[in-house]
């Protein structure tokens, strides 16, 4: 009859629409940044902090080890908590660590390295933040670790703790 | 029946003529910022917010637009960056068909439930 | 300390009276008498006042701010104004949760009162229907969101209210809401009951049209004063933002309306019967629905509540058995209604009722799929979408222009069986619509054609009601005026959106900014403090092309607990338009950053809105008559 198959369809319906729900409810609700596949890198030219000239992206990740991008700024209370871990990271001989500096004033970016070490091999300038937006970032303090063949492969948001450090060191084994 | 046809024509003309329309680069702009989705606010879109990540947005979106890049290529930048979920227009693609598509077919289910109880029942 | 003992023990007797109520009435169901038992009256009054006792003993322990109470540690603070304290006691999971129970009790009582005239066995099975609504509550409450948790030891200050929740508007915008929200249980129940009694019927039809109507006017209202919320409060000048919140309490307000039409059919004819029902039922699971998507922390928004995966579940599986009962009893029970639909002549005023009913399903099914969809895709395929505002008026937007048309004629239309009257003036009106609109719009706006026709369909249903009060055709005067708020509505928003202007700008102190109709001037700082916040007063005078001036205070202000930033629009507001400037802190310069708005008929969107409850209110007193 007409009206028990309709009934069924029914039944199977919210049947279907309750198991959603409820595997709705356990799945994570904050917008966790996942890196889809990987991602390359845009090819880009920015300023070095130290030599103040223009550089191209390529010259930037030119050896055959993995990179590690940090994004930091001196205003950023976060990035001091991070720091030290950062400079144990930079003791590794299989990465290197680029900075990329954020929306900051030069001088007191320098007087940031200066004071708490500086576990970059080299600083990018990004001062209006557009060069961050090329790596897909949230915002500061943020890290990206690139892997040989020149892709991103994954992407921490916020500081950096040591739980992370040692993914990022199992990571790059 | 005519009132159908009637109603498909003028379907058919507004969504044309909202298609041709011709937009400057500030109108385009403010467009694009009122659809795309400030990620590290709670619910604002990069037009209303004055975050540093919108304020970032912002100059690369400006940028774009001065260099030409359409809608389309701009859309398709930011979704390859950081996904679907910055755009607040669901792009039409194999994940969101049935989004756009089911209020549709349900209209169309509900126009042939009334013709069919209501003219055919009549005879 | 005591009022947290009573709260408590009031709702264990009210559950308790609860399930000696839902006794009762089955014994007295196969009574012969004809009346219900006077005991059924005085327990659903006692259930009440242990409702209220509870409600009434939170709101004492926020007067007191009480901390030995947990919610009241969680949501409020010593510095908090009375008044917000008082409203801080709804302003959170467990107090929204006693003032659904409040609703419910309430309108059961009422519902007992004032259903006298009905058939006992109907009135007996709406308590019992509702009565499983309210079990389901109190269990929930009691279960998984105590309001009357101890804290020990005693905390000195609570972590206070979200500053943004400590406005008028918000304050008083959940009661009413509820009472629209909450009161299509109401609605559910008695159309499971009538079901069962197979009552479904001109009569009762009469009887529920009050009821539907006292919910839809709580309702319109109630969404209302969220958007008013919304404009002041949150600073970027706009009033619906389709976000899941508020399209949860539209959902329910799209099928309530349609329901009202569909009565008026079932009144007049006597057939619909079973689509009453199936709306009947869909309303009130909506608002469940969006009881459980706003607290359950599956979505994301602005305005969740709390979440925790417990109470999620148990409102999913309260939902779930909800709907499995109703909908068992309207396939058990249902009975299709013989004369049913053949009488219908296609051009007659149910055929237009049925038409509004389909748009409007239509409308329901964007709203639902638009806010869900997300969910189910998260669920699938791990994949996260937005949809937002584009989708939502791309959707809805050119459904409005042939709904529009409908709606100017259904109601010229006859019952049963007619055709157009008065043919020539309605095309008249219809010339005079576009010809105005084509010569408003011609200089504003580049999509012409659309809002031609969009804003010609607008007038038309303006007029021809318009027209209606011109002639002093006053039988339908109660219609006739929600039409024409509606149609307001749509003008005022359209009118709105098309004329509106905003300047963004980074401003000093003492600068000066020039734009093309005037100049805005950044005049001087002050600081002011307050209980519980200190703000940063700018002033601002904006001068116009004609030298007139006005000024515009807008706040940044610093709570103190939780310590939370936020900028204080100040808008000026007059018939004509909306005058709104809000500013920000720009990092680490002197600059501040501004928006400047400028936003014609603003105002005229919450009139229209009253306008269109004020046609329900009207009807709803015409009947008492």
């Amino acid at each position: 009859m007409k009206n028990k198959f309709s009934i069924f369809v029914i039944i199977i319906f919210l049947s279907f629409c309750f198991v959603i729900f409820y595997e709705g409810l356990n799945t994570p609700k904050t917008y966790t940044p996942k890196v889809n596949g990987k991602k390359n890198i845009q090819t880009f030219k920015v300023k070095d902090f130290d030599s103040n000239n223009y550089i191209n992206s390529d010259k930037i990740f030119e050896d055959n080890i993995f990179y590690i991008v940090n994004i930091w700024a001196s205003w950023c209370v976060p990035c001091r908590v991070e720091h030290p871990l950062l400079m144990e990271l930079s003791k590794n001989q299989s990465i290197k660590i680029i900075g990329l500096n954020y929306k900051d004033n030069l001088s007191n970016a320098k007087n940031f390295i200066n004071k708490f070490g500086n576990p970059y091999s080299k600083i990018l300038i990004d001062s209006d933040g557009t060069l961050s937006i090329e790596f897909g970032a949230y915002g500061v303090p943020e890290t990206f670790i690139i892997d040989k063949k020149k892709k991103i492969i994954k992407n921490y948001v916020g500081p950096i703790n040591q739980e992370i450090v040692d993914e990022i060191k199992l990571i790059i084994k | 029946m005519k009132i159908i046809k009637i109603f498909l024509v003028l379907f058919l003309i507004i969504s044309f003529s909202t298609l041709k329309s011709d937009e400057k680069n500030d109108e385009l702009k403010i467009k694009i910022l009122k659809n795309i989705r400030c990620l590290i606010c709670q619910g604002q879109s990069v037009y209303d917010s004055e975050s540093e990540f919108a304020l970032s947005i912002k100059l690369v979106i400006d940028k774009k637009i001065k260099n030409g890049e359409s809608e389309d290529q701009i859309y398709e930048f930011l979704r390859e960056k950081y996904g679907d979920w910055i755009l607040y227009n669901p792009k039409l693609h194999k994940n969101t068909y049935i989004l756009w598509l089911l209020p549709l077919l349900l209209f169309l289910l509900g126009g042939a439930i009334i013709y069919r109880n209501l003219i055919i029942k009549k005879n | 300390m005591l009022a947290n003992q009573i709260g408590y023990y009031s709702l264990i007797l009210g559950l308790l009276v609860s399930v000696l109520l839902c006794g009762v009435s089955i014994k007295d169901f196969n009574n012969k008498n004809k009346q219900i038992s006077q005991n059924i009256l005085s327990l659903s009054f006692l259930q009440l006042v242990f409702v209220i006792v509870s409600f009434l003993s939170l709101i004492i322990s926020f007067i007191n701010s009480d901390f030995s109470n947990e919610t009241v540690f969680n949501n409020s603070h010593t510095t908090k104004p009375l008044f917000y304290k008082i409203s801080g006691t709804w302003g959170n999971h467990e107090g929204s949760l006693l003032l659904w129970l409040l609703v419910l009790t309430i309108f059961i009582f009422l519902f007992l009162i004032k259903s006298r005239k009905q058939p006992k066995k109907y009135r007996i099975l709406t308590l019992l229907f509702q009565q499983v609504i309210i079990i389901g509550f109190f269990l929930f409450v009691l279960m998984t969101s105590n309001p009357f948790n101890y804290l020990f030891p005693i905390p000195r200050e609570g972590l206070g209210l979200n500053p943004i929740l400590q406005d008028p508007a918000l304050a008083i915008h959940p009661p009413i809401l509820y009472l629209g929200y909450v009161g299509t249980s109401i609605i559910f129940s008695s159309s499971l009951a009538a079901v069962t009694q197979s009552y479904v019927s001109k009569q009762w039809g009469q009887h529920i049209q009050k009821w539907v109507l006292v919910s839809w006017i709580f309702l319109t209202i109630g969404i209302m004063l969220g958007s008013i919320w919304a404009y002041y409060e949150l600073g970027w000048g706009g009033f619906w933002f389709w976000d899941p919140v508020e399209n949860v309490s539209l959902m329910p307000w799209i099928t309530l309306t349609a329901l009202l039409h569909c009565i008026v059919v079932l009144e007049r004819r006597g057939v619909l019967t079973s689509w009453v029902v199936i709306l009947s039922i869909t309303t009130f699971t909506l608002s469940m629905c969006g009881t459980f998507l706003v607290r359950s922390g599956i979505l994301n928004s602005v305005h969740t509540f709390a979440n925790d995966p417990a109470r999620g579940i148990f409102i999913l599986i309260f939902l779930f058995v909800l709907i499995a009962l109703s909908l068992g009893i309207f396939f058990m029970f249902h009975k299709e209604n013989k004369k049913s639909l053949n009488n219908f002549f296609w051009l007659s005023r149910e055929t237009s009722i049925l038409i509004n009913n389909w748009f409007m399903m239509y409308f329901l099914a964007v709203v639902l799929i638009g806010t869900v969809y997300p969910i189910f895709l998260d669920v699938i395929s791990s994949e996260k979408i937005s949809v937002g505002p584009p989708f939502y008026q791309k959707l809805i937007v050119p459904f409005l222009i042939p709904f529009l048309l409908f709606m100017s004629l259904g109601p010229r239309l006859k019952w049963i069986k007619s055709k157009i009257e008065n043919r020539n003036s309605l095309i008249m009106i219809f010339i005079v619509s576009v010809m105005l609109t084509f010569f408003i719009i011609k200089n504003l706006t580049a999509d012409l054609l659309f809002y031609t026709v969009l804003i010609s369909a607008t007038f038309f249903l303006f007029f021809t009601n318009l027209k209606e009060l011109f002639i002093k055709k006053f039988n339908n005067i109660s219609q006739i005026v929600s039409h024409l708020g509606f149609s307001l509505l749509i003008l005022s928003i359209l009118f709105n959106s098309i004329l509106s202007s905003e300047i963004i700008t980074n401003i000093k102190i003492g600068e000066k900014y020039d734009y093309d109709k005037g100049e805005i001037f950044f005049k001087k700082t002050e600081e002011r403090k307050e209980s519980n916040f200190n703000s940063i007063i700018a002033f601002f005078e904006i001068k116009d092309k004609n030298g007139k001036t006005i000024e515009l205070k807008p706040e940044i202000r610093i709570y103190n607990q939780p310590v939370i930033i936020t900028s204080e629009a100040d808008i000026k507001t007059t018939l004509l338009e909306d005058k709104f400037l809000v500013m920000n802190l720009v990092k680490g310069n002197e600059y501040f950053n501004i928006r400047y708005q400028v936003k014609p008929f603003m105002v005229w969107i919450w009139i229209s809105v009253i306008l269109l409850s004020l046609g329900g209110l009207m009807s709803l007193f015409k009947r008492k008559i």
